[in-house]
């Protein structure tokens, strides 16, 4: 499976993302500026996080508007795997990919640590290596993650499976509604995370429980 | 020239938490009697142009595609 990374100016993330997407899938990622209208072909698109464009006006709303947004939109309408994280999944609602908006932190303030993730939904193609109702460990690190949809796009998201991840259980680190920390489309193939599963797939990290989504997306499961 | 500023506002319902912090920094001051406090953005913005009609239609098309995030937020343009 080939995979891409976006880079833009402000995103911090990119050589985790990179780092992680080597080591799973044995082939090093394509990297793709913010300017770039044309993207290779690749099975799998990540936004990775950072602070792009300084946060400026509103996380993600800067870059949302850059023209490789444009192309990452029309892969996505052809079925092209896209994940953002953190970061990536501000650009990714900011760019109406996904639902919802990402708002300051209910405690106003930036949270770096350590939560434990509910995999809600299994049967998707980021998550096909988890069970359904497993807890994972996950970094976040993040000061918008606050989670908000009207009552309408909350009742489809959960009755459509779109929530794939939930903070466990006590772990909620912003206030988001329904506990919520990933989101996908209608059509399954574009997810957007505030934890970062990238920074927890192998020993030297602490642990591996972030592996299972790169190994999902990039299909390298073992049997 | 036009000059216009566009205020942006969060749509009733959606948690303010910056607005919360402020009422209880207000209310820590002493100022008694605060209901609600809800945290907005203003645009000033100069248009290079005296079609005010054209300006008006132009700034609507700029908070729907960026200024504004109509998901949580609402909008009002006025003119100086």
């Amino acid at each position: 499976m080939k995979s891409a990374v976006v880079q833009l100016p402000g995103l911090n993330r990119d050589r985790d993302m990179i780092a992680a997407l080597t080591k799973i899938s044995g082939k090093a990622p394509v990297t793709v500026w913010q300017t770039e209208t044309d993207i290779p072909d690749v099975d799998l698109i990540v936004i990775p996080g950072g602070f792009s464009y300084g946060d400026y006006l509103r996380c993600g709303a800067i870059a949302a508007r850059m023209p490789v947004m444009q192309a990452i939109k029309a892969k996505a309408e052809k079925g092209v795997k896209v994940l953002g994280v953190c970061n990536g999944f501000q650009i990714l609602v900011e760019a109406g990919l996904l639902p919802g908006a990402l708002m300051r932190n209910a405690s106003l303030k930036f949270v770096c640590r350590e939560i434990k993730l509910e995999v809600v939904n299994a049967e998707t193609d980021f998550t096909r290596a988890y069970s359904k109702g497993q807890i994972i460990r996950s970094p976040v690190a993040h000061h918008d993650g606050n989670y908000f949809a009207d009552a309408e796009t909350l009742k489809t998201i959960e009755g459509n499976g779109q929530v794939v991840f939930r903070y466990a259980e006590g772990t909620n680190p912003n206030g988001s509604m329904n506990d919520i920390a990933g989101v996908m489309n209608a059509g399954g193939n574009v997810l957007g995370m505030m934890p970062h599963p990238e920074n927890l797939i192998e020993a030297a990290h602490g642990g591996s429980d972030g592996r299972g989504l790169f190994a999902s997306a990039l299909e390298v499961i073992a049997a | 020239m036009i000059k216009a500023r566009v205020t942006v506002t969060l749509k009733n319902g959606v948690l303010d938490p910056q607005g919360k912090a402020i009422e209880g920094a207000l209310g820590a001051l002493g100022f008694d009697g605060i209901g609600q406090v809800r945290q907005g953005k203003v645009f000033d913005l100069q248009i290079e142009s005296a079609d005010k009609a054209k300006a008006e239609e132009d700034l609507k098309a700029m908070c729907e595609k960026l200024l504004a995030n109509t998901v949580i937020e609402n909008y009002s343009i006025s003119f100086a």
